[in-house]
């Protein structure tokens, strides 16, 4: 009897072994909880997106809230320990930690987010997120009455960089005696200390919030004070309905399906992928139509069309840094290489970079 | 020209942003003068903090909500009691256990609540509260006769003891009322500061609450000025970027906490320890009959 069941347990584990053998094992590296509502939230629903896509083909795991330290070769280390064929690792400063463990396993493919460094079995994906930025800028210079924009940035590295120069040289593009305050609060995630950012740069006069942070916080903080904000990562209008004019969404669903599929067909390798909204990736959440007129929407959307078809590029020449030194040429537009670097304010902005 | 409604803005803000260091502070000062140092406060907060938020959104009562934050606060307070004091585990392994614990439990019990938007209360209403607090704190423990007998235990727990004071109950109800003190930072944080629940939401103040209660000298009007210190580096910090000072602002968010351990190097010495009142029996476990 007992050697009965035996045999059928063996049989059935032969059975779901041959079953799952095929379906191949994605894993993501979280910096902060989905449920975020900002840039981790957007990730979670390009999993989720990408499960429902390839169905049995594929399985996913998650491992949330890993600070950009060495915990995070811990926590990649055991995704790649436990039978992963994809670990997608979803923040700039994971970078080394990327690095360190995709070298002991070469049979696995890494993607890393946002960043440069790349092997064999490493790619990098990032979205041009300072397309939407442009839009962004140029709403906010025609909406703002006290001309004074208030940016809550995170940790001056060139994406964030790259966000404020496409977003200000749009909106002084529309409105030359705009200004900009910025405060860099040196945290992704701490809703308290980006509603303090807020609540100074409203007290300052900003009238128009625009964050680089991971919560709602500023968006709720703009509500409460009246002003405008834009959402980030997400569409955040139903936390500050008064205020939110539009906001950037990250669009990783279909990228994630796609190179899941990769690892299923074999044809997975080492690249580099940067889209824009032309591409989808890169998404504008539905414009406020109570608080914004509709010739601005229709502008608005017209730029939309034109990022996609390449005829506007948010960094098109004369461009000049602090220094007054021309960094691109008229007529030009800035290569990616100096995009992914960018390290510099473009003219016009106050203060300096960190 | 000086302009006032910039100021008084400026003062708002660092008010409003240093109210949850003072509730946590001088729940932890309370609770180390009896002679317990509890790690847990960044875990008691986060708890009180989604219980608060929960309650909110289940009942829409604001005073209920403030009730059962601090009831969790109690609660987890009584556990880290039980081990502490009845089953005299270490404390300082105890207090992370319970941070841990309270990271973990708030992410749990929150699940369901993250991006639940509420109206959020009047912050004022608990700023005001945070100044009256320190005030009866001070008053109880350097004017009563009970303030006297929780400062003789935690200097000399068996001294203490051999005057037939209950050594354990005072460190309990003090062990208590710190941690209903951090619920109420939490309480404050997810309902008044931010009003949303978000895994992790107290972001460190637990542990910044620490060093202003050493930071102070276990003195609880020293509390307020540590408080604001902090809460007023950070904030004044800002308002200089946003004006386009040129400043490193690396160097004033590490100015609080330089300051720190430069009292922490000071307290290390013995003869000034003294001087600087920290509780002796700090961490000492107290075992009945010796």
């Amino acid at each position: 009897m007992k050697s009965l069941f035996a045999y059928i347990s063996v049989l059935f584990l032969i059975f779901f072994g041959s079953v799952f053998a095929d379906q191949k094992k994605v894993g993501f590296i979280y910096i902060g909880p989905p449920g975020d509502h900002g840039w981790t939230y957007m990730h979670d629903q390009g999993r989720q997106y990408m499960e429902d896509t390839l169905g049995d083909k594929v399985s996913s795991t998650y491992i949330e809230n890993v600070p950009e330290n060495a915990d995070a070769v811990r926590a990649i280390r055991k995704l790649a320990e436990s039978g992963h064929d994809l670990i997608f690792t979803t923040s700039f400063n994971y970078m080394d930690q990327t690095m360190e463990v995709a070298k002991d396993f070469p049979d696995i493919n890494f993607e890393h987010a946002t960043g440069y460094k790349r092997s064999d079995n490493i790619s990098t994906y990032s979205g041009r997120f300072y397309e939407g930025r442009m839009i962004e800028g140029h709403i906010a210079g025609k909406m703002s009455k006290s001309n004074t924009i208030g940016y809550i940035a995170s940790f001056p590295i060139p994406e964030v960089v790259r966000g404020i120069n496409a977003f200000y040289l749009a909106a002084s593009k529309v409105n030359p005696d705009i200004k900009m305050k910025i405060i860099w609060v040196f945290t992704w995630y701490d809703p308290g200390k980006e509603a303090d950012a807020a609540n100074t740069l409203i007290n300052q006069g900003a009238d128009i919030i625009v964050q680089h942070t991971d919560t709602y916080a500023p968006c709720q903080a703009a509500e409460k004070a009246g002003v405008y904000a834009f959402g980030q990562a997400s569409n955040q209008e139903s936390f500050c309905p008064n205020s939110h004019l539009t906001a950037i969404e990250d669009v990783w669903g279909p990228y994630y399906a796609e190179r899941a599929q990769a690892v299923v067909d074999g044809s997975w390798s080492s690249q580099d992928t940067w889209d824009g909204m032309q591409k989808g990736m890169v998404v504008m959440s539905p414009y406020n139509e109570s608080l914004m007129s509709a010739d601005l929407i229709a502008e608005a959307q017209a730029m939309e069309e034109g990022i996609k078809d390449g005829s506007l590029h948010p960094f098109t020449g004369p461009i000049y840094d602090q220094e007054g030194k021309l960094v691109v040429e008229d007529g030009d537009v800035a290569s990616d290489g100096m995009l992914l670097g960018m390290n510099f304010y473009v003219q016009g902005i106050d203060g300096e970079l960190p | 020209m000086i302009n006032f409604e910039l100021i008084i803005g400026v003062i708002e803000i660092v008010m409003i942003a240093t109210t949850p260091l003072v509730f946590a502070s001088i729940g932890e000062l309370v609770t180390e003068k009896s002679g317990v140092l509890n790690l847990g406060i960044e875990g008691i907060m986060l708890v009180g903090a989604v219980m608060a938020f929960i309650t909110l959104v289940t009942t829409g009562s604001y005073i209920i909500a403030f009730g059962i934050s601090l009831l969790s606060g109690v609660l987890m307070s009584v556990l880290f009691a039980f081990f502490v004091l009845i089953l005299m585990s270490n404390q300082i392994a105890t207090g992370l256990s319970l941070t841990i614990f309270g990271i973990g439990l708030s992410s749990m019990l929150g699940k369901e609540f993250i991006g639940i938007p509420i109206e959020g209360l009047n912050p004022w209403y608990l700023v005001i509260l945070s100044f009256l607090i320190v005030f009866l704190v001070s008053y109880f423990l350097n004017k009563t006769k009970n303030g006297l007998v929780l400062r003789a235990v935690g200097e000399s727990h068996t001294s203490a003891h051999a005057l037939g004071y209950n050594v354990i109950l005072v460190r309990f109800l003090s062990i208590i009322f710190g941690g209903s003190m951090c619920a109420l930072a939490g309480f404050y944080i997810s309902i008044c500061y931010a009003p949303m629940w978000q895994e992790g939401m107290t972001a460190g103040r637990g542990w910044i609450a620490l060093a202003i209660v050493v930071f102070a000298t276990w003195k609880p009007r020293n509390v307020l000025i540590g408080a604001y210190i902090f809460g007023g580096v950070t904030i004044i910090q800002m308002n200089l970027q946003a004006i386009g000072l040129r400043l490193p602002a690396q160097l004033f968010s590490m100015a609080p906490y330089v300051v720190t351990l430069i009292v922490l190097v000071i307290i290390s010495s013995n003869q000034l320890r003294i001087k600087l009142s920290a509780p002796a029996s700090l961490t000492i476990p107290f075992y009945k009959g010796r």
